[in-house]
């Protein structure tokens, strides 16, 4: 639950692609297993992506960035934890699927949005060298940053609600004292 | 202003909002599998939690792999067991009794018009057939579902498809709702219910709207929602009989679920499935879909018939039309798994298991098996499989594999011929 802090910063891991699904995240087959931590070697192992090898390119990323439709599929909470447990807390894309955003904010992670427009320039201007991004929580904002380039901040917006669970530290908690 | 169907289940069961459009939902029934809810029950142990909202309204099921394969599945199926066991869940299925979820609870009659349920399964969105919001969610979601009785939803937009025409022979709901698919891409209804109707849906069994509503989730959307009708409470009456004076007076309850007239919609879509020939899926998303007479003579290895999308009487009646007196092809293997014992049971009463492995397929236990590539036909590297079921991503069936979904009749013309084929058009409904 590393996005409770109210800034962090981390190395970004762009994946060039919509509809990344949860089978993608993590296979079906690493299902049965009961801890969290078990799905560390497994992260995007069947990732349909040209040029990404998950051995070399997962290690030490704090952030994601990807197009459409991440996180399609299954309702596996395995897709959170997987990110979870690699150090991966929030991810960036144009928009998610329902149940997968869901999960990320239940589980106290987070799952933001950001314009197509956006999204593209960030491919455009930073997916090529080494990228990291630093989150401003209580102002809002992204700002990405390589070397050799202009860096960008950029506004975000997650609603009150999604907000209230990254701070009380998932849903569990707020459900069971609220109702 | 009139309302949808999913709005009138909103506001029937609403206890709480969050900023303007988070909806706190009371929910009617809290559906459990062995895959996702072991890690709630230890997280509610964990947290000091481990209490149920109400016993009577969970039901529970060991379907995924079942019987047990290897020591993680049988530690899985022991924590629902003890669970099940210590909170007093009397709806538990396991081994002899235990099916497909999404098969097995509608057949115990556990949804009703006008229901809230969810579950730690995307494919949930199957029990809108009998115009309930179900909706899958991830094991936060199910832990506070079991707990309290409560789940959190953005307010969805409904989406309205109205399918009208007349079916060919041959053609079915599993080609229908590829075709939606088709139609809307995979994430077309995302965050959308979708509403179901028109003639073509009216004429439905239950059966197919289930086929139907459950594939809703390959287009994104939240759920699947059919309108109750005599369909329905013909499916229910047995479990009904006792609240109503006639089968009437439940259709005039029942009814009250259904979208008005004039209720808002956020997009409508009418296809005309008179043209519609069957279908299969080709490459790893469901919204890639083309006629199977266009592919060219694709060879399979496996053809695998069973799921929560056609694993039930109807999906065996359809495919055992197609191979009776006929042998499975040189070099296919043939896998049934019909998804409940009830399933099971009757298909043996009409002659099917036998039309079945006479042809030469090997007839598993109820299950989820290899759908989700976990046991009874997983494939290798590189193999191909003709498969009933709903999903077609990549290593879905097997790390390498291909699957192409289609409907049960055409899987059955496709195990005879061992090369992608039609259902033939001159037999079946
Ligand atoms: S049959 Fe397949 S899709 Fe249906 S519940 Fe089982 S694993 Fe999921």
């Amino acid at each position: 639950m590393g996005a409770t802090h109210e800034t962090f910063s981390g190395k970004v891991l762009f994946l060039d692609r919509d509809d990344i699904n949860t089978d993608e995240i993590i296979p079906a087959k690493y299902l049965t297993e009961i801890t969290k931590t078990a799905l560390k070697p497994y992260l995007l192992e069947d990732l349909k992506l040209e040029g990404f090898d998950p051995a070399r390119d997962i290690s030490d990323t704090q952030v994601i960035v990807t197009r459409s439709n991440f996180g399609c599929g299954s309702s596996r909470e395995h897709a959170p934890w997987a990110l979870e447990v690699n150090g991966i807390n929030l991810v960036i894309a144009q928009d998610f699927s329902r149940i997968f955003r869901q999960n990320m904010y239940n589980c106290g992670m987070m799952a933001v949005e950001l314009s197509a427009e956006q999204i593209e320039q960030l491919f455009s201007r930073f997916s090529q060298g080494p990228c990291t991004l630093r989150t401003d929580l209580a102002a809002m904002t992204f700002t990405f940053s390589s070397t050799g380039r202009e860096s960008l901040t950029l506004p975000f917006s997650i609603s009150g609600f999604d907000r209230t669970l990254v701070e009380a530290g998932g849903w569990v908690e707020f459900a069971d004292s609220s109702y | 202003m009139g309302k949808t169907s999913a709005q009138k289940i909103f506001a029937a069961h609403l206890i709480d909002t969050q900023g303007e459009d988070i909806s706190i939902l009371s929910l009617d029934r809290v559906f459990c599998h062995e895959i996702t809810t072991p890690i709630a029950i230890n997280d509610l142990i964990e947290r000091g939690k481990d209490r149920v909202f109400d016993a009577d309204k969970i039901k529970a099921v060991i379907d995924h792999v079942t019987p047990a394969k290897d020591s993680k599945t049988a530690e899985q199926g022991k924590i629902m067991r003890d669970w099940a066991r210590r909170q007093g869940i009397r709806d538990f299925f396991d081994i002899g009794e235990n099916g497909v979820c999404h098969a097995l609870f509608p057949e115990k009659g556990f949804v009703r018009p006008g229901f809230t349920v969810i579950m730690g399964d995307s494919h949930t969105c199957t029990h809108g057939a009998f115009c309930a919001f179900a909706a899958g969610v991830g094991t936060t979601d199910l832990e506070v579902g079991i707990l309290k009785g409560v789940c959190s939803f953005k307010t969805p937009e409904t989406l309205k498809i109205t399918v009208s025409g007349t079916l060919r022979k041959g053609v079915y709901a599993k080609d229908v709702i590829l075709a939606i698919i088709a139609r809307l891409g995979v994430n077309g209804a995302t965050n959308r219910v979708i509403e179901f109707t028109g003639e073509v849906i009216d004429s439905f069994s239950m059966e197919e709207r289930m086929t139907l509503c459950n594939m809703a989730i390959e287009a994104g959307g939240t759920s699947g929602i059919c309108y109750p009708d005599m369909t329905t409470v013909d499916y229910l009456w047995e479990f009904i009989k006792d609240d109503y004076t006639d089968k009437e007076a439940a259709l005039a309850d029942y009814i009250r679920w259904k979208a008005d007239d004039d209720a808002q919609y956020a997009d409508t879509v009418t296809i005309d499935v008179s043209d519609l020939v069957p279908v299969s899926t080709f490459g790893y998303k469901p919204d890639q879909v083309r006629p199977i007479d266009e592919f060219d003579s694709t060879p399979v290895d496996q053809v695998y018939i069973g799921s929560c999308t056609n694993g039930r009487i109807e999906d065996l009646r359809a495919a055992a039309a197609v191979l009776k007196g006929g042998k499975i092809a040189d070099g296919v293997r043939g896998v049934l798994s019909p998804a409940t014992p009830d399933v099971y049971r009757q298909a043996m009463k009409e002659g099917l298991i036998e039309i079945f492995m006479d042809a030469g397929f090997c007839i598993t236990n109820p299950t989820c098996g290899a759908c989700l590539g976990m046991s009874n036909g997983v494939l290798a590297s590189g193999e191909v499989c003709a498969s009933t079921t709903n999903r077609n991503f990549n290593g879905r069936m097997g790390k390498g594999g291909m699957v192409h979904l289609m409907s049960p009749a055409s899987a059955a013309a496709t195990a005879l011929t061992g090369v992608l084929t039609s259902a033939p058009q001159d037999k079946g409904e």
